[in-house]
Order: C-alpha cells, then sequence, then structure tokens
C-alpha cells in the first residue's frame, strides 16, 4: 500500500486549524527554514481513506484473539474512553495546580490520582504509590532508582541486582541503566531455588527483581523463604507486576514481603495498548521506601482538599514532566471502580481457569514442560515438532491464517521452541475451544502438508517478510 | 460479572476438564500465610454509575477558563479526524507489532511517522517514539555518552527547567557531570556554552525556542561541538519547526521533541509524546523500536520492527535502553494531525500563533511598568517582567478563571517578577484585549 507521502498533492489543502495565513514577518529570515516541509498534501477524505485502509491491515482485540503470553491482552471496555475523553479532564493543563490560586481548578483531577494511589495500595498490601511512570519498563526504572536511594540513604554500599533468568528482559535493562552490575539466578524446576540464590547473595546485592506468577506461569512457591534471605542482607525484593492479573484477590506482594511494586496498568486493568502504547507503569512501596518516591505526591488536607507536595526531601526527583499518563490511569481507576474488589478476584479466578483449561486441551499435542496447574499462562514447546523442521514460528504465523494473534514465541529463553499462551479471562470458551481445535489442526499438519505451516501465512496483505533485508538496507523514512 | 463470559455450567465443565474440583484448588500452592490481610476494595458499579461518578469529577476542574499557559505545553486545536482515526480498534487494541504480518497498519504508520519527524526537524533517521520529551533529551544525553564514552555535559539553563530537573533524577545514580551555563536574560548564552566545549565534553544541550520563547541559530555552536568530538543536542518544538531553521541544517547530531502539540490534548500531562530524531551515524546508539521497510516472499512492499539486536529482549542488561515499547497511539495521532492539516494547515498554525503572540506582547507591554524579558526574535512564547511579583499576579487572576501564564520565579531565582506567556492558534485577539485590560488593572 503506498504511503500517505506517495499519495500527496502538491497544493491539496487539508483542514485548517484556523482562518487567516499570517505573514512571516515576525521572525528575521536567516532563523527561518529553507524550503518545505515535505508533509503531505492531502484532503481530508484521503487522510481518513488513508488511515481506514492502514487500519485493516492490523490485528487487534476488538477483533481477533490475541493469547500473549506475558502481555495480557484482555478486552478493553468501551466506557473508559468516554471517561478519558471528558473535556474537563483533557482540557486541563498539568501546570495549573503548581500555580498559586490554582488548585481550586483541578479538584477532580486531584481526586482521580489520590483515589487511584489508595485503591493501587489496597490491591497490592503496599505503604505508598507514585502514578508517574510512564510505562512498564519506566515504573522498573523508576523501582530501582528507588533501590538505589533507599541503600544511599542508610550508608550501605551496594553494586548488585539479582534478576532471576526467567525475568523480562526489561528487569536486567532496567538494573543496569540505573547503574547496578545484574546477577542472573538459575531457575529449578520451574521457579527460583533458594540454594542456587544463596549462592549468588552477599552484602553487596542491593535487591532482587522477580515476577510471580513467573514467566513460565508458575507460582512461586519459595516467596516467604525469599523474603528472609533477602532480609538478611538488607536487600530489597522487588515485585515485577506485568503478571499480576494472576493473583488480584489471592496474595497482596505487600503483605509477603515486596517492598518495591510496578504495575502495568494496560494489563492488569484493562486499557488499550495502542499499538505500543502509551502505558501506565505506577509503582508502590511499602513504608521504609516511600520517602523515596518521585516529586510530587498528591496529598489531602483535613478540610478535604487536594494538593501536591513537593516537600519531599528525600526523593529521587522528577521522573516525569508531570504526574504520568493521566489520560491512562483514568482509565483503569474506572475499570476498577466498575469491577469491584469482587469483580477483580472473579477476573483472577477466570484468567486462570481459562489458562489451565487450555494447558489441558493441548498438553497431548504439544510438550508442555512444566505439565502441571499453573497461573493465567503457560508455556508450551514446539521441539517435538522442530525435530521434523516446523518451528515456534511456523506455528505462530499458522494461526495468523487462522485469524488469531500468535502466542507469544520464543520466550522464556529457558525453554526451547516456546510457545507461550495466555487466554485472559475475557473470552468466551467457544473460542477457547476454537483456537485449541486450530492450533491441534496445525499440529497434525507437521506430517502430512508441513509446507502449509513453513510458508504461512497466505491470507494477509504480506507473507512472511524478510527481516534480515529490512536491517541491511535501512529504509527507515519515505525519502522520494 | 463485567466482562467474563463463562456461565456456571462452563466453569464445571473446565474444571472438570483440567481435574480438579473447584476454582480455588487452582491457587493451592497459594498457601494460608501469603493470603491476604485485607483485600477492602468497594463493590463494582454499574457503567452508567461509574461514568456518573467521573462526569462529577471532571466538573470540579474548571476548563473553561482563558489560559495562557504554555511552557513547553501547549493547547492547539486538533481535527475531528485525529480522534475518528485513532480510536478505530484495530489501532487501538493492538499490541506491539511482533508478529509483522498481522501487523502492517501499525508498521507503516510508525514509518509513516518517522518519515514526518525527520522532515519536521531536517533529520535523517527517527525512532518510534519514547515516552515524552524530558525522557527523549535523557535518552539523548545517554546516547552521546555511549557513542563518545566522555561523562561531561554541557547544558544550557534555557533549556525547559523541567528537563533539567529530570535529567538530574535520571543520572544520580551514575558517574556524570552537568556544566550549566546561565541564560543571558532570557536568551541562551551561545559564546559561553562555546567556551564550555573541550575534548572532555560528551554532549552539549540547547532548546529552539528556548524555554522563554527566545529563537537561536545554533549552527556555530555545533560546528565547534563538532571540533571536539562532542554530540550536539537539540530540544525543538515540533510545530514551529515548520518555519524554523531546522536542528539537521544547523548541523544537530540529536534532535528531540515533546510532541504533545502535534495533536495530542493536554490532558493533565499524559499521556505525551517523546519525538527523537537523529543523523544515520548515531541511529545504531538510538533506543527503542525503529520500523524499516522491506519485502515479503512474493516481493511486495512490507514494514517491520527492526534493528532490534539493541533492544533489551536480546541484550538483557546490555541493551542501549530499558525502553521496552513506545507511545504508538501517540504517535499515530501525531501523524494523522500532520497528515490532517498537511503541509499548508501546520504552517497556518504555527505563524497565526506567532502573529498572535507578537500581538500579545505588544498589549502587554503597553502597560506602564510592563517590559519584554525575552529580547530578539521568537515565536509563539514570550517573557515580560511584570512591576510585582508574578505569583501574586497569576493568583489573583487566576481566581476570575484567567490564567496569565507561568511564573518564572518557580524555577529562576531573580525573576520573581518574570511571567512566561504563550499564544496558539486558538488565542482570539478578543482574550489577548481582555488578557491586557485585566493585566492593567491588576497592576494599578
Amino acid at each position: 500500500m503506498k504511503t500517505i507521502f506517495e499519495k500527496s498533492v502538491a497544493g491539496r489543502e487539508g483542514c485548517w486549524p484556523c482562518e487567516g495565513m499570517a505573514e512571516e514577518a515576525y521572525i528575521p529570515k536567516e532563523l527561518l527554514r529553507d524550503g518545505d516541509v515535505g508533509l503531505p498534501s492531502a484532503s481530508e477524505l484521503d487522510v481518513v481513506r488513508h488511515f481506514t485502509r492502514l487500519s485493516q491491515r492490523n490485528f487487534g482485540v476488538d477483533g481477533n484473539f490475541y493469547p500473549l503470553g506475558s502481555c495480557t491482552m484482555k478486552y478493553n471496555p468501551k466506557f473508559t474512553e468516554v471517561v478519558a475523553a471528558m473535556p474537563g479532564f483533557t482540557r486541563l493543563h498539568p501546570v495549573l495546580p503548581q500555580l498559586r490560586g490554582a488548585g481550586g481548578l483541578c479538584q477532580g483531577a486531584l481526586e482521580v490520582m489520590y483515589e487511584t494511589e489508595s485503591l493501587l495500595c489496597e490491591i497490592t498490601g503496599m505503604s505508598a504509590f507514585t502514578l508517574h511512570p510512564m510505562a512498564g519498563a519506566h515504573g522498573e526504572l523508576t523501582g530501582v532508582m528507588l533501590m538505589a536511594a533507599y541503600h544511599k540513604d542508610r550508608g550501605n554500599k551496594k553494586t548488585k541486582v539479582i534478576v532471576p533468568d526467567s525475568a523480562h528482559g526489561t528487569n536486567p535493562a532496567s538494573a543496569a541503566i540505573a547503574g547496578f552490575d545484574v546477577v542472573s539466578v538459575e531457575s529449578k524446576d520451574g521457579i527460583v531455588d533458594p540454594a542456587a540464590l544463596a549462592e549468588v547473595l552477599d552484602d553487596e546485592v542491593a535487591g532482587m527483581m522477580m515476577t510471580c506468577p513467573n514467566t513460565l506461569g508458575l507460582f512461586e512457591k519459595n516467596l516467604p523463604e525469599i523474603v528472609k534471605m533477602l532480609r538478611k542482607v538488607d536487600a530489597l525484593l522487588y515485585y515485577d507486576g506485568a503478571n499480576l492479573n494472576a493473583i488480584m484477590g489471592k496474595m497482596r506482594v505487600g503483605d509477603v514481603g515486596f517492598d518495591i511494586v510496578h504495575l502495568n496498568l494496560h494489563k492488569t486493568f484493562a486499557t488499550p495498548h495502542g499499538g505500543g502504547g502509551p502505558g501506565s507503569g505506577p509503582v508502590g512501596v511499602s513504608e521504609k521506601v516511600a520517602p523515596f518516591l518521585p516529586i510530587s505526591r498528591v496529598a489531602k488536607r483535613e478540610d478535604g482538599r487536594y494538593f501536591l507536595d513537593y516537600d519531599q526531601p528525600k526523593s529521587i526527583g522528577y521522573v516525569a514532566p508531570f504526574y504520568g499518563n493521566f489520560g491512562v490511569y483514568l482509565k483503569a481507576y474506572a475499570y476498577i471502580l466498575r469491577l469491584g474488589g469482587k469483580g477483580l478476584t472473579r477476573a483472577t479466578e477466570n484468567a486462570v481457569l481459562a489458562a489451565n483449561y487450555m494447558r489441558k486441551r493441548l498438553c497431548d499435542h504439544f510438550e508442555v514442560p512444566y505439565n502441571r496447574i499453573c497461573m493465567h499462562e503457560f508455556v508450551a514447546s514446539a521441539s517435538e515438532q522442530a525435530k521434523k523442521g516446523v518451528h515456534a514460528l511456523d506455528f505462530a504465523k499458522g494461526l495468523l491464517d487462522k485469524g488469531y494473534h500468535a502466542p507469544t514465541v520464543y520466550f522464556p529463553l529457558i525453554v526451547p521452541e516456546a510457545i507461550m499462551i495466555e487466554p485472559t479471562e475475557t473470552e468466551n470458551k467457544e473460542t477457547l475451544d476454537q483456537f485449541c481445535d486450530d492450533l491441534i489442526e496445525l499440529a497434525g499438519l507437521v506430517d502430512s502438508n508441513p509446507e502449509a505451516l513453513t510458508s504461512a501465512p497466505v491470507t494477509l496483505p504480506v507473507t512472511r517478510l524478510d527481516e534480515t533485508k529490512a536491517a541491511r538496507s535501512m529504509e527507515l523514512t519515505d525519502d522520494l | 460479572m463485567p466482562f467474563v463470559p463463562h456461565t456456571e455450567d462452563e466453569v464445571r465443565e473446565m474444571l472438570a476438564a483440567i481435574g480438579v474440583g473447584s476454582v480455588e484448588d487452582l491457587f493451592a500452592e497459594i498457601t494460608q500465610d501469603m493470603r491476604p490481610k485485607s483485600f477492602d476494595i468497594p463493590d463494582g458499579l454499574s457503567e452508567m454509575e461509574v461514568l456518573s461518578k467521573l462526569e462529577g469529577l471532571a466538573a470540579k476542574n474548571a476548563t473553561n477558563s482563558v489560559s495562557f499557559l504554555g511552557a513547553g505545553f501547549y493547547d492547539h486545536y486538533i481535527p475531528a479526524a485525529v480522534d475518528a482515526l485513532t480510536m478505530r480498534g484495530e489501532f487501538y487494541t493492538a499490541y506491539t507489532p511482533y508478529q509483522p504480518e498481522a501487523s502492517q497498519g501499525t508498521l507503516q504508520a510508525i514509518f509513516e511517522y518517522q518519515t514526518a519527524v525527520t522532515r519536521l526537524l531536517g533529520m535523517e533517521c527517527a525512532n518510534a517514539s519514547v515516552y515524552d520529551g524530558g525522557t527523549a533529551l535523557y535518552e539523548a544525553l545517554m546516547m552521546a555518552v555511549r557513542k563518545t564514552k566522555r561523562r561531561k555535559i554541557v547544558v544550557s539553563e534555557a533549556l525547559n527547567p523541567i528537563y533539567r530537573v529530570m535529567l538530574g533524577s535520571y543520572t544520580s545514580n551514575l558517574d556524570l557531570e552537568f556544566v550549566t551555563v546561565p541564560h543571558k536574560d532570557g536568551r541562551t548564552d551561545v559564546e559561553g556554552l562555546k567556551a564550555a566545549l573541550d575534548d572532555s565534553i560528551a554532549a552539549v544541550l540547547v532548546q529552539n525556542p528556548n524555554f522563554f520563547g527566545s529563537i537561536n541559530d545554533f549552527t556555530e555552536l555545533f560546528a565547534a561541538a563538532a571540533k571536539v568530538k562532542a554530540v550536539s543536542v537539540v530540544s525543538a518544538y515540533p510545530v514551529l519547526q515548520a518555519l524554523l531553521k531546522t536542528p539537521g541544517a544547523m548541523g544537530a547530531d540529536i534532535a528531540v521533541a515533546e510532541g504533545q502539540s502535534l495533536g495530542l490534548p493536554l490532558s493533565f500531562g499524559g499521556p505525551y509524546l517523546g519525538i527523537m530524531t537523529c543523523t544515520k551515524a548515531m541511529i545504531r546508539q538510538m533506543p527503542g523500536r525503529i520500523v524499516g521497510r522491506t519485502t515479503d516472499t512474493e516481493g511486495r512492499t512490507g514494514y517491520v520492527l527492526t534493528l532490534q539486536a539493541r533492544e533489551q529482549h536480546i541484550r538483557r542488561q546490555k541493551a542501549t535502553s530499558n525502553i521496552c515499547s513506545n507511545q504508538s497511539l501517540c504517535a499515530l495521532r501525531a501523524l494523522v494531525h500532520m497528515c490532517a492539516l498537511g503541509e499548508l494547515g501546520i504552517k497556518r498554525a504555527a505563524r497565526v500563533s506567532v502573529e498572535r503572540a507578537h500581538i500579545c506582547a505588544e498589549r502587554l507591554t503597553s502597560i506602564p511598568g510592563v517590559d519584554m524579558l525575552t529580547k530578539g526574535a521568537f515565536g509563539n512564547e514570550f517573557a515580560v517582567t511584570l512591576p510585582v511579583n508574578a505569583f501574586e499576579v497569576i493568583a489573583k487572576l487566576t481566581e476570575r478563571g484567567f490564567v496569565p501564564g507561568f511564573p518564572l520565579g518557580r524555577y529562576f531565582d531573580g525573576l520573581e517578577n518574570g511571567l512566561l506567556v504563550a499564544c496558539t492558534e486558538k488565542t482570539s485577539e478578543e482574550q489577548i484585549g481582555i488578557f491586557a485590560e485585566m493585566l492593567r488593572g491588576a497592576l494599578k
């Protein structure tokens, strides 16, 4: 499909933002640019058709089942968009509450922040939350910065952060970017092994980053022991909230001893992922870490009015220009209000039920390396099929032809030919059954017609794309 | 229960297939000592009740006030087509495009976005965006540190102070040193910046127009930086870039911007859009997603995420950045916004905004005791000094639903009387007239 730049016709008028076309006389000529910008000239209908056509070349949850492990692609209810589009929220300038006399002009927005933080505290069992981090990985970085600030304040000399081998790649990256050395610890039988942890744990460890359930979909049942071990060396325990959908209402990470936690609101609390963002990655902390949270903190006066507190002498400072992705956590807030405590627990129960149901239906057709009760996702492996030349990637592409987004493949790295499936609580049983039937049918093709898999997809706008060529030719813009 | 489709019969069938007696059996590994000490979340509400509650909260915000607040974040007009197109579920409810064949819509849109922002800034390459203008600046700084393996950074004090504070926070645990060159009456001190350059400097960081609205040509500064092999980084205001000499034409190595003014509502601080562009020579240092054009097995054009070897899911702790996702939907909004306005529309928005600001400056400085702080050329934002403390004037006018601007004293000692005023094409001449009269009254 042609790009919008190729469709441009010089001189064609688009949508005027206003009348008038003032002179450029206000700015001296030597400070102005030479020539045109090179943006498209198209009519409004040209633009509407172009982007409507583009959208039709895309899978989204509204049209396709998205069983992407670790990504929690549940249905995003529509009413939250109505909330986020209310002019009372969208038109608020973020500097407003920082002006003397203007706090009264944004009490509603500040209340949303205050209430959302309170709800997240109760859901996770943490003492305090900041909504500032703008994505999950941003929350991780904020969390590790908090770790550094905590130890610095106590005069601890800490240089290392422990990350299990089953962790998301962002965990070690965040720890490294915050200035720590990363130490990996191997899993045993799919979960963190206290004996292996003991070997790498010493006084220089600032903290450990854990995901529970982990990326194999397994519950880390040694948690209480791990917490005790870390306490002994004054190391903090960090919780990667990517998989919170599996435990809401069943366990609170604060109660079991985590000191820092980030949540991916777009996953657990159903805010649309938008093809890659924006997300929101709030960070919760235990009492001893709270003084280090980013500036500002929203607080409530005795008269019930909300204000931003900038007097935080031990704070790590600004991680965002303002208060995070307000428009995103506003949707999460509305979603939590809609479900309530029972609804959140029910979501967790059904997410776990669906994953175990699919695991059971598929485990006779694919190897499932840890074939026991799982949480909200499980990892199958195409290693048997790979011996016959059909790989996890081929199954992924075969599923695209059937109208599903593919599961996560080749992750976690510790399972060869991994196919990681997460159905979420919002898919009905017919969809789960049909997906299993279709995947089993694809497995049957490995012997009868492997070509049908290795040449998939054939029903989409393009067939398999040459990624090597893209990296070599580096065509990154539409140069005419 | 909302959004869970299973009937009781279906739940029973699924439990039977799994071979357990109850849903609770699935959670047996979470032993009693790990169960919640409380879970005191109110009962759920109906959709109607939630909307009504949130309408009430929205109504507690005064959004009908007239505002001249900018400080890097501007209220430009957004064509209706932007919402209509970007709210399509195929875009809105999609994931990061890991399966390119099923994500050509998202991928081609990012490719077009990369094209649009590189043209706007006159640069060669762009990524698919990062969180906001501040994190874009921080990532640019880290690119320079990796590239040069040096640890000193020269920063202009006329750079948005919010971003300067962010840079300090992000790097507090790293072995880096900042050299801040003070502004000169609101102007970027180009000579001072040049003097601070030597072969120990990783990067020089400036902004155009600067925080006070003053427009610069940094060509000489960037040439001086190139001479000592320091990386030139500029933070630009994208709407004005439709008119201004580009970072590329000035010789910048990296140009970043806050993309909020390209089709994103102010929305109390987010979500916003961090635009990152650079020269070809810097591309492998660039963090985040990048989309490239390629072909499929039939020779047809298609798009994929590319240069992923820099990223954390492959390089883990050795990745260029921990940034995993981007602001894809915000980038899409910016692209649709630029396309809907088109070449002529965006120039029109920029020119009218500049004109309104100049009319406003003239009206305000005709008031006795009000003088221009911003000297020389400025765009749609400028600073004035008042005969009294700006905080007081702002408080007085804001109580009457009129927000006159940003108090410079919040970040700059000695500028307690300074007021930063922004206009856009949405600012009417009538509003400017009222502003001038109110200010005149307040100063009497």
